[in-house]
């Protein structure tokens, strides 16, 4: 149970350093999707289905559909 | 040492989210970059702020039968926080990238570095 | 430089953090407002969601303040972007057929499970913002499939001024009914577990849910002119 949980935060840690490093911003932005997506799952885990349900559908979905469209409009490598 | 992992590991995953988005947000120098950071903090924090209402082996609040045992229930107080501050994080977002569009077709760049220096 | 200077920040900050978490305990205990909320919420609301009712009935003001930030936001938003002039329109090659007609039929069903989100807001978890969410990600999947459509601009504003209408109308009747407190609920409560219960919470988030709804959409609407 706590090893789940560990391997989780784990994971989150290296997808946000993994959205630090990159130099191609859609691949910046999709790690920092995958950050949202594992949050909504701990929050499951701290029995909150509320939060839960909000976090994925806000956070993970329009969050990264904004971003993208941004992103179309300006440049799309980091300089 | 597993004792210390099992009661703080929540607490370790939130921090670490808060400190990665703060470093994101004062390196960087393109301005999306820094907008990705902004959003990184913000679920950093609010996973902060759910994490403080858990009883150890406690149940969601929801009565789905009329009996249920009260004195185990988690706090339903911070969720109903992090609720309006994840749709409101969202919001901000918004508004940030339509402001970064709009310097874009000004200054022709997003470099904060060469902003700074062309001054009108 | 400027990195060291930051690595440097962070050390500090962590330090400070450290220093403060050996005092907060982990899974020990509630606020007394919590369990005060938790006991007597069954029968003074009449819900079964206990984070619905917080949210709705018992800090229903703090709701209407963030359905107004929501609003500005998307006012902000189209103030900023729409000083544009427009420069020749890029033709848009229609989409195949199968892409076409798959998202078409897609896009009634995903209204479906968006709405009873909304309405079971306070049996299920659940609730206003989770309905909309999922109702604006059905017209992004009609936004992305089929190139070209775009949403109805009357159809949205009325929805939208419709669902925050109710809001601030129910708050003012039931001041004018109640006599001292805004947003009292003053319908009756009915039976634990039923749809038609817990007085105004369920038409309340039906409003939110609308407004919401409608909001998100329009704000990708508006990125996403083709300009």
């Amino acid at each position: 149970m706590i090893i789940i949980i560990g391997l989780l935060v784990l994971l989150m840690f290296v997808a946000a350093i993994a959205a630090l490093i990159f130099k191609d911003l859609i691949s910046a932005v999709i790690a920092a999707c995958i950050v949202s997506l594992i949050a909504a799952i701990l929050f499951y885990f701290l029995h909150a289905p509320d939060v839960a349900m909000a976090e994925a559908s806000i956070g993970a979905a329009l969050v990264t559909t904004v971003f993208i469209i941004a992103i179309k409009r300006t440049k799309r490598y980091e300089e | 040492m597993i004792n210390f992992l099992q009661n703080h590991i929540f607490y370790i995953g939130a921090f670490g989210l808060i400190l990665i988005g703060l470093f994101i947000m004062i390196s960087k120098r393109n301005l999306i970059k820094v907008i990705i950071g902004l959003s990184i903090l913000e679920t950093g924090v609010n996973l902060f702020i759910v994490s403080l209402g858990y009883l150890h082996k406690g149940t969601a609040p929801i009565f789905s039968k009329s009996g249920l045992d009260v004195q185990k229930m988690v706090d339903p107080v911070p969720q109903a926080l992090v609720l309006t501050a994840i749709v409101i994080g969202l919001a901000v977002l918004a508004l940030a990238l339509s402001l970064t569009i709009r310097l874009y077709n000004h200054f022709g760049t997003l470099n904060l570095q060469k902003i700074k220096e062309q001054k009108w | 430089m400027r990195k060291f200077i930051g690595i440097i920040l962070l050390f500090i900050i962590a330090w400070g953090i450290c220093i403060t978490l050996k005092e907060i305990p982990f899974g020990k205990q509630t606020t007394k407002i919590g369990k005060y909320y938790i006991e007597k919420g069954e029968e003074q609301t009449g819900a079964s969601n206990i984070v619905t009712s917080v949210v709705v009935n018992y800090r229903g003001f703090d709701t209407l303040g963030e359905v107004t930030v929501l609003f500005l936001a998307a006012i902000g938003l189209g103030a900023v972007l729409a000083t544009f002039q427009r420069k020749e329109k890029i033709k848009v090659e229609p989409s195949s057929l199968i892409l076409n007609t798959g998202c078409r039929f897609l896009f009634p069903l995903i209204l479906l499970f968006g709405s009873y989100i909304f309405i079971h807001g306070h049996l299920t978890p659940g609730g206003g913002f989770q309905g909309g969410a999922v109702i604006a990600s059905a017209f992004v999947l009609v936004y992305l499939g089929c190139r070209g459509k775009r949403i109805n601009e009357t159809g949205s504003k009325i929805a939208e001024s419709l669902g925050g209408l109710t809001f601030v109308i129910l708050g003012l009747v039931g001041l004018a009914v109640g006599g001292q407190y805004f947003l009292l609920n003053f319908l009756p409560k009915g039976e634990l577990n039923t749809l038609f219960s817990a007085g105004i919470i369920p038409i309340i988030y039906i409003a939110i849910g609308f407004k919401v709804g409608a909001e998100l959409s329009g704000i990708i609407d508006q990125l996403m002119e083709e300009s």
